[in-house]
């Protein structure tokens, strides 16, 4: 059982680094803000997704588990709201910020 | 090389890289970014080094708060006219400060090499008088209670920080309020941001505090979160930042060293010392001297980003 | 090599690369971002030797721990108000520069005076 928990853990977090390394060369491949921008949160919100669910069957408790999804849900709300106004500002004043 | 080795290798290369970038980078907004990015894989570093306190206090203080401050200066000093061409050093002057560099480099590392394996230290004697103080933490034992004396003159040092910012104000805004006005219709996406968090934020900037006395946390972190909380909700113009005038703000600055003080002076009369405390009564004074040093943390952190006032007083 | 020994390196580096900035780099922010960047520097020399310092028990010597959390706060302290001295400086003189003959910003908008 253990090993089984194991083996998911490192298959969902070898999965969100895999996400995470995706957003990065996005970042730093990607032509424009925009699209830079819609890279890195796609792909860092399902990269920490992934990562938490893996780190969850090796929590020490329930509580300890419930801060995970709850930093997570708060780095998304973090994140959105970064993007929103990122958007926003090249928006505004057009892709060279 | 273990795995944990090639982290740690990892790790201080690319603390080092980002450190590189935040002083060669071509603008100063980029290279703001990037000291918050240092300082975020700082706290890594810390936490390598098993000093979690340090660790949070790193990440709160050290990266965001000071991050908050550096971006909104340089977003303001982007019409800064600086000519780079004509002030830059020349080439022999940047060779001779960056040979000056290297040598205290070396002088520091070769310090570094030379540190016996194990040090001096002044652990045994804080785990040894840790149960008198009724605390789990060993650090916020030598923050309030063994080094008690430097905490609450950083305290005063965080007060004489907000006289001098107050003090750059012109004189006809002397006494007004710093920042922006409260908005009409605040930014939706800013103001439902600052909504969701604020509560949460709270929350658990209590929840560290009050944690830090058994488990890593304590006054200066929680403070910080608290601090953040409140510049999120003025940042997107929910509320507007008091009038520097304020007394019950003038109240909440000096409420830390002031009650910090009070215990050090009633420790005089009553317990024999200065600063020391009553035997079976530390924990429960140690913890009121945290809440109101939370407290004024939590207030004086948002005034000094802030800076000094830029809106008339109102009468 | 240890952990702490490499982090005391790195702290050894970043006061250098710190020093660096602090002395070529003419902006005053980039000058308050090195100076921050020597003040963790120093702190890392501390952090190697709380973690040399562990003994009784505790994975680090809690004395230097509190030093440098002080040392943190201090610093922030002090970043607040020299960033608080370079925005009045630009407010002033319209430029954010060092150099004493920069003048003050001249009081009609429009008229090029530079």
């Amino acid at each position: 059982m253990s090993l089984a928990l194991d083996l998911f853990s490192i298959a969902a977090i070898s999965a969100g680094v895999f996400f995470f390394l995706a957003g990065t060369v996005g970042l730093l491949r990607f032509p424009d803000a925009l699209s830079r921008l819609h890279a890195l949160t796609k792909a860092d919100n399902l990269g920490l997704g992934l990562i938490v669910l893996g780190l969850l069957p090796r929590a020490e408790s329930l509580l300890a588990a419930l801060m995970l999804v709850a930093i997570w849900a708060l780095v998304q709300l973090a994140g959105a709201t970064a993007a929103q106004l990122i958007g926003r500002a090249v928006r505004r004043k057009g892709p060279a910020i | 090389m273990s795995v944990l080795q090639a982290l740690d290798v990892g790790l201080a290369l690319l603390v080092f890289a980002v450190a590189a970038w935040t002083v060669f980078a071509p603008g100063p907004f980029a290279a703001t970014v990037g000291y918050v990015v240092y300082g975020l894989l700082l706290s890594l570093v810390w936490i390598r080094l098993f000093a979690v306190d340090v660790a949070l206090t790193e990440a709160a203080i050290g990266s965001g708060v000071t991050g908050v401050l550096l971006i909104g200066a340089a977003a303001r000093l982007r019409g800064a006219e600086t000519t780079p061409a004509e002030e830059a050093l020349t080439g022999l002057t940047r060779l001779f400060a960056a040979g000056l560099c290297l040598l205290v480099v070396a002088a520091l590392a070769a310090v570094v090499l030379l540190l016996p394996d194990q040090g001096p230290t002044l652990a045994p004697q804080s785990m040894e008088r840790l149960p008198e103080t009724g605390l789990g933490n060993p650090v916020t034992a030598v923050l309030i209670a063994f080094r008690s004396f430097d905490t609450m003159l950083e305290k005063v040092v965080l007060v004489l920080g907000v006289v001098g910012v107050w003090s750059l104000a012109a004189d006809r805004y002397w006494g007004g309020a710093p920042g922006e006005a409260r908005a009409e219709r605040p930014e939706p996406t800013l103001a439902f941001f600052a909504q969701m968090l604020a509560p949460i934020g709270i929350l658990v900037g209590v929840h560290v505090f009050w944690v830090g006395a058994d488990e890593p946390g304590g006054a200066f972190q929680g403070g910080a979160i608290l601090a953040a909380m409140w510049m999120i909700v003025m940042m997107a113009r929910l509320t507007e930042a008091p009038q520097a005038s304020a007394f019950w703000l003038r109240l909440a600055l000096i409420a830390g060293p002031a009650v910090f003080l009070a215990a050090g002076v009633a420790g005089a009369v009553v317990a024999g010392g200065f600063f020391a405390y009553p035997p079976g009564l530390a924990k429960p004074l140690i913890l009121f001297i945290e809440t109101f040093m939370t407290f004024t943390i939590a207030v004086t952190l948002p005034m000094l980003v802030a800076g000094p006032p830029r809106r008339e007083p109102r009468r | 090599m240890s952990s702490a020994t490499l982090a005391g390196l790195v702290g050894a580096a970043l006061v250098g690369l710190g020093l660096y900035g602090v002395i070529a780099d003419p902006q005053p922010l980039r000058k308050i971002l090195a100076f921050n960047l020597i003040g963790s520097g120093v702190f890392l020399v501390f952090g190697i030797v709380a973690r040399k310092g562990a003994a009784a028990g505790l994975s680090a010597d809690p004395v230097p721990q509190g030093m440098v959390i002080t040392g943190i706060v201090v610093a922030f302290a002090a970043s607040a108000l020299a960033v608080a001295l370079t925005l009045r400086l630009f407010e002033e003189t319209g430029r954010a520069t060092l150099r004493p003959d920069a003048g003050t910003k001249p009081p009609d908008d429009g008229a090029d005076a530079e």
